[in-house]
């Protein structure tokens, strides 16, 4: 066994341990632990990925040396390494970059609080990325539930309360259709981990009766986490959730929370169900159709919104249809496709909330477009970062979002039927309607006359600047290595079984 | 009918599932919202428990003098769905909790606990900002 393999188990140790020792800590404190913790579990998954793109192979990190079938296990390969170390990073610079909004928003006394949300958010979605057992998986879930209803919750306001109660009622009623899941799946195969369930799988015919709950299960985890995702018409509850809470929340909620759940998703059916069975499940239809009309019905509401943050969220929820339209699609290339949106949305929805932060403090705290005109000259780090952040959105080739765009349409054209026809139509209307709300949004922003004077008493932090820097610069460095990101998808999905 | 009775502790839990379901999702009343919550919950323990347990089987434990003997695993049942059972609770607790916590949150703010009000409310005063 080779030492970096215990990175897995060790960054949701670390994780635990400085969550719990933020409990007892003051907010100053809190702040430089969170901040370091998150910092060495990233350094860690990085040369995890790099021991896999070295050539390593995948593992099973069983733990406390109990194996199959009784034991709880972790598995890492080089797609759940990648994931971790985007979440890992976004989360650093989202932290960083909303710092200013963290110790404004909360009070005082409170921020350890917040820290504690923060790493065991983080926490649940590492473990919920490399866990092998459904069991574990459920546990994290609702540990991951809790701490995005506390970070939502944060900032004190009857718009943030009422958002967050909605938020955790759609999550409660979303992971009790995943557990009733687990119950009927572990009934089904007498097995929770993943290996034995699919070896379990594969040896029964699949007209026979005995397929029926396996296929009720897989419906009841996609239905379960697309309500948990907000994928439409499952979304009222985002565009308030991520638009009434702090700047680091929004960005973490939109740009991490609900990858997470989609992941676990793309695991469970990948490894349990196989890709030979997906076509025969209708529910991928469902996920299909529905993924094309988050696209449309996202961009929409979009274009109707007056407000920035809502606008970014309810393009999130058109972004999210993108990664089930993907799933939906039941092949390798659409699974790829929605792999790439993960991380390439995850980096770039981030960058924007945070940047929509920098530019409600230029704005008087207001986020409404009459009052954010000429923001973007106020704050060239957020207007620049904003602008970076649309183009990418947009799918212009140089960005991170132009991978997306690309992979999604060729798995699209390699369909049959009135599946390729929905996909495409989809694909296309989106694209044009996500154009008009971010040129709109960016025209205002850099639009009237006379605005361009900084509020008195302006200063920039150094931490807010070093996180949209960086953030630009990860999103023009995925935009310029596509090729690298899809072959090193394509080496995940190939060790993924 | 035969089917249905040897399977009852099962279509019971799946009726009591359906039960707590729509109280969550449609219920106006945050408290009943959360009974319901706990309704779903435990029905899909008593689900879980009904399939671990095989008829005629004692828990997994095992004396020393048993072992002297030899321990024949077929009189014993698996003791995995009662750790997921208590598990569970755990989690449902927890959730129940910070639910509870969060309405007695909602009741001060808004005076009500009708979820359709309140979301009515919150509206009204952002049009108002505008």
């Amino acid at each position: 066994m080779v030492l970096i393999q215990n990175a897995v188990a060790w960054s949701v140790l670390i994780l635990i341990v400085s969550g719990v020792a933020c409990a007892a800590l003051s907010g100053k404190v809190a702040k430089w632990v969170a901040t370091f913790a998150v910092a060495v579990v990233g350094v860690m998954n990085i040369f995890l990925l790099k021991y896999f793109l070295d050539g390593g192979e995948y593992f099973r990190y069983s733990m406390g040396h109990y194996g199959a079938p009784v034991g709880n296990e972790l598995r890492s390969g080089p797609l759940e390494a990648a994931m971790c170390v985007v979440f890992c990073f976004v989360m650093l610079l989202s932290i960083m970059g909303g710092r200013k909004h963290i110790e404004e928003d909360i009070k005082g006394k409170k921020q350890n609080l917040y820290y504690i949300s923060a790493i065991f958010l983080l926490c649940s979605m590492i473990a919920l990325v490399n866990t092998n057992d459904l069991f574990t998986a459920y546990v994290f879930i609702e540990i991951n539930t809790i701490t995005a209803c506390g970070i939502i919750l944060a900032k004190e306001g009857k718009t943030a309360l009422a958002a967050s109660t909605r938020y955790l009622i759609m999550s409660l009623v979303g992971s009790g259709m995943f557990l009733i899941g687990i119950c009927i799946m572990y009934g089904a195969t007498g097995h929770l981990l993943m290996e034995p369930i699919r070896d379990f799988v594969a040896g029964i015919d699949p007209s026979s009766r005995e397929m029926i709950p396996v296929q009720v299960s897989i419906a009841l985890f996609a239905v379960g986490m697309a309500l948990k995702s907000a994928l439409w018409p499952f979304h009222s509850w985002l565009p308030e959730a991520h638009s009434s809470a702090t700047a680091t929340s929004s960005a973490l909620l939109s740009g991490l929370v609900l990858k997470a759940y989609i992941f676990l998703l793309v695991k469970v059916i990948y490894r349990v169900l196989g890709i030979k069975l997906l076509s025969q499940n209708p529910i991928f239809d469902v996920l299909l159709i529905l993924g094309a009309g988050a696209m449309i019905m996202g961009s929409v509401n979009a274009i109707r919104e007056k407000d920035l943050k809502r606008m970014l969220a309810y393009s999130s929820v058109g972004q999210i249809g993108y990664i089930y339209l993907g799933l939906g699609m039941g092949t390798l290339a659409g699974l790829s496709a929605a792999v790439i949106q993960i991380l390439a949305h995850a980096s770039t929805k981030a960058m924007l909330f945070i940047a929509s932060g920098g530019i409600m403090d230029v704005s008087g705290g207001s986020k409404k477009f009459k009052d954010i005109e000429g923001a973007g000259k106020r704050d060239l780090f957020a207007g620049i970062a904003f602008i970076v952040g649309s183009l990418s959105m947009i799918g212009i080739p140089l960005f991170a979002g132009f991978a997306t765009k690309y992979v999604i349409a060729s798995a699209a054209i390699e369909l049959a039927g009135v599946r390729e026809w929905i996909a495409i139509i989809a694909i296309v209307v989106s694209a044009i309607l996500t154009t008009i709300y971010y040129v709109n949004a960016v025209l205002i922003l850099f639009g009237g006359k006379d605005n361009s004077k900084k509020p008195e008493g302006f200063k920039y932090s150094t931490e807010y600047i070093i996180a949209m820097v960086v953030f630009i610069v990860l999103n023009i460095a995925i935009g310029l290595n596509i090729n690298n990101l899809i072959k090193l998808v394509e080496l995940g999905f190939s060790m993924f079984a | 009918m035969n089917y249905f009775l040897s399977n009852l502790p099962e279509f019971v839990s799946m009726v009591c599932f359906g039960i707590g379901f729509t109280n969550l999702l449609l219920n106006k009343n945050m408290i009943r919202k959360i009974i319901g919550l706990d309704i779903m919950d435990t029905s899909i323990y008593l689900f879980l428990a009904v399939k671990g347990y095989i008829a005629g089987t004692v828990a997994p434990i095992v004396t020393l003098e048993e072992q002297m003997v030899g321990v024949n695993t077929s009189l014993y049942t698996n003791p995995i769905p009662a750790g997921l059972v208590l598990t569970g609770i755990v989690v449902s607790v927890s959730v129940s909790a910070i639910l509870l916590a969060i309405t007695v949150r909602l009741y001060e703010e808004f005076h009500t606990l009708d979820i359709d009000e309140i979301i009515h409310m919150v509206r009204e005063e952002d049009r108002r900002a505008e």
